[in-house]
């Protein structure tokens, strides 16, 4: 048995940002265990401050590439719910659409592109092109229609240019919408294999259950608005995010982390499946079992298992989003106009890594105070725990598979890690 | 090397910086379209997407801001090795949306985000990579054309710079048939910025935000004037101006 380890693997490849992970075991005892994130802070919300409420939405698009429309999806609500903005049935509608082109598209890429190689023996997608061309191809065609769908709604997915405080600046035609729908449904296929594809991918067999947080809606999988839920039992308002969050610092992390009820919490695809299960559609419902995963599920690697089980939720209701929208015709519509320009909102979306809040204060039309609470933050100190408790049961492996195990613990998480080193409490003016 | 061998492919390298990745992203979808880019290149490092690395490479893409000075010992390196440094998107090119910060101290900045536990983070002014190296080239915008990005590897491959407009965006802007942002009651930096994105935030009905760059001849007397007789303020131009353009502007302003 292997009784000294040590790990250190700088700047952790096929995630989104630069973190290491950290493992040093002496005579068999667990010294050190830490995901340490060494992204650049970005100090976001410091940038906010002073910019006119417009721009919001377009500034923390860009704190992470990936999920750009989450971001201002999160923050126009935000700015939406400060300044007295009802938005429309047919915005509720498009961008409804626009985030599940969102989702298939972070979905496809961490599934496919980041997480698949680790099953098939490849360091990256790109071997992989040469040897199952046919896999490659297929997560492209998916990526490319949902990177499609967006831009269709909102200009572009990264980063989105037609979204606005109390609507969109740009609307997509019926022939469009028409185009979209038919290359959805005949996405089916590429569906249904992906769902083979990780029916095959048997992933480590690995349990430690924590508390999974979500928003919750009784009548829809929950993206966009919604109430916080934990499996632990408790529903509370977006507006009180604080009492669930909990920030807090620690040195080895240039983003916070977070905790609940108990000392860490999990948030993202496979929080989401354990909290909404019941409003998932036929066909995920479907894929759910075809894939032996049923809520609730404790295995944090099983988080990939869940997103595909939501890309088959997001093709699904986007078909059914374009049908709707079709049948009752785009039209163009001038943004709601702000009620106010002074006051305090807070934002909530299921962006694909889990619930992100963005919380803003606004004064004569200018934001005076910011808060943006990041997915992957608050999965941080649940990545460490589930380290902790992984790496004693597997000291009697080479070094090199528990390194393997870790990165792919860590990896299944799909981090963001960009998204999440910019952010701590902000007195609001 | 013999004129029957067949000519090594170029070793490409990408590396981040402080950004978002989305740009390294929008490289990721270009293969959507071509996926034939692949066999053009020897990709030995992309950290984003593969495991894979190596410090033996020929053209390095940098994305994102130079922001702490640990930052600048790596990029040097990057150029020491490369033949050749691309900066990919405005964080790299221009400083981008990291240097909205740089109105105000470092210390207010970190205290407002990080309060107390400030000094724990390394961080100093955002600035584009060619504050701290020599680029070679740039690929402009946020994030970059996929366009333009593949046009940009085409010359490359050729073994010539890139070639990339300057010229404002009101050029294309017209070439797309849009009605003039100004005569919709919007600030637009169309004719100050540099073209090559297709005009696409006027086409999808938002003002220009500056993110490709200044022109090198902007007419910012004549831009003035176009404000006044619209009836907009100047105060919405200084704010796309400070977007993704403050260390341009900033570095523009005379030093006291």
């Amino acid at each position: 048995m292997t009784t000294n380890v040590k790990i250190d693997v700088h700047h952790l490849t096929r995630v989104e940002g630069h973190g290491n992970i950290v493992v040093d075991v002496v005579k068999g005892e667990l010294k050190q265990c830490n995901l340490q994130i060494v992204e650049t802070p970005r100090f976001f919300e410091a940038m906010l401050r002073g910019r006119p409420y417009l721009e919001s939405s377009h500034i923390t698009s860009r704190i992470c590439g990936i999920c750009a429309v989450g971001h201002a999806t999160a923050s126009l609500r935000a700015t939406e719910n400060a300044l007295g903005v009802v938005p429309s049935e047919q915005t509720v509608l498009l961008r409804k659409l626009n985030f599940f082109g969102e989702i298939l598209d972070s979905h496809i890429l961490h599934a496919y592109m980041l997480v698949a190689p680790d099953f098939l023996g490849v360091g990256s997608v790109i071997p992989l092109a040469r040897s199952a061309p046919e896999v490659v191809l297929r997560a492209l065609r998916i990526k490319k229609l949902s990177g499609d769908l967006c831009a269709a709604i909102c200009g572009r997915h990264t980063h989105p240019i037609a979204m606005t405080v109390g609507g969109f600046t740009h609307f997509p035609t019926k022939s469009t919408l028409e185009q979209l729908r038919e290359r959805f449904e005949a996405a089916q296929a590429d569906v249904d294999a992906t769902v083979e594809l990780f029916q095959k991918l048997e992933m480590p067999n690995f349990e430690r259950d924590t508390e999974y947080i979500a928003l919750h809606k009784k009548d829809e999988y929950c993206f966009i608005d919604g109430e916080i839920k934990s499996t632990d039992g408790g529903i509370w308002p977006i507006s009180r995010y604080r009492e669930v969050t909990n920030e807090y610092c620690v040195p080895h992390s240039s983003a916070k982390h977070t905790r609940n009820q108990r000392e860490t919490y999990m948030v993202g695809a496979l929080a989401r499946f354990n909290v909404s299960y019941d409003q998932l559609s036929p066909k995920a419902k479907q894929a759910a079992n075809a894939l032996s995963i049923k809520p609730k599920t404790a295995n944090p690697y099983k988080n990939t298992v869940a997103q595909v089980v939501e890309i088959v939720h997001a093709v699904e209701e986007s078909i059914k989003l374009l049908d709707q929208l079709i049948a009752r015709g785009v039209k163009w519509e001038d943004p709601v106009p702000p009620a106010r320009l002074t006051g305090e909102g807070v934002g909530a979306a299921e962006v694909p890594r889990g619930v992100l809040f963005h919380n803003y204060v606004i004064t004569e039309g200018r934001v005076t105070g910011a808060n943006c609470i990041i997915p992957t933050g608050q999965n941080l100190a649940n990545i460490e725990a589930d380290m902790r408790a992984l790496v004693p049961s597997i000291l009697d492996r080479p070094q090199e598979d528990i390194t393997l195990a870790l990165e792919m613990l860590v990896r299944a998480y799909d981090p963001c890690i960009s998204c999440s080193t910019h952010l701590l409490d902000v007195k609001f003016v | 090397m013999t004129a029957q061998e067949t000519p090594a492919k170029p070793r490409v390298a990408f590396f981040d910086f402080t950004s978002c990745e989305g740009c390294q992203l929008t490289v990721v979808d270009s293969l959507q379209t071509h996926p034939e880019l692949l066999d053009m290149v020897d990709i030995v490092e992309f950290r984003e997407a593969s495991s894979d690395r190596s410090d033996d490479y020929q053209v390095a893409f940098v994305e994102g801001s130079c922001t702490r000075p640990s930052d600048e010992e790596r990029l040097k390196k990057i150029r020491a090795t490369a033949d050749l440094v691309v900066a990919l998107g405005a964080c790299a090119h221009l400083g981008g949306i990291n240097t909205i910060r740089n109105h105000t101290s470092i210390e207010d900045v970190r205290q407002y985000v990080y309060k107390d536990k400030g000094e724990w983070y390394e961080t100093y002014q955002p600035r584009p990579i060619s504050a701290v190296i020599k680029v070679d080239a740039f690929i402009p915008g946020c994030p970059i054309d996929r366009n333009e990005f593949i046009h940009a590897v085409a010359h490359l491959l050729q073994g010539r710079l890139p070639t990339i407009p300057d010229y404002p965006l009101c050029i294309e802007c017209k070439l797309e048939e849009n009605v003039c942002m100004y005569l919709r009651g919007k600030a637009c930096l169309g004719p100050i910025t540099r073209a090559g994105c297709g005009a696409i935030c006027p086409s999808f009905g938002d003002g220009c935000e500056g993110c490709r760059g200044i022109i090198s001849n902007p007419n910012l007397e004549a831009m003035e004037t176009v404000l006044l007789e619209h009836g907009l303020s100047m105060a919405d131009v200084h704010a796309k101006m400070s977007m993704f353009l403050t260390y341009q502007t900033l570095s523009l302003e005379p030093k006291e």
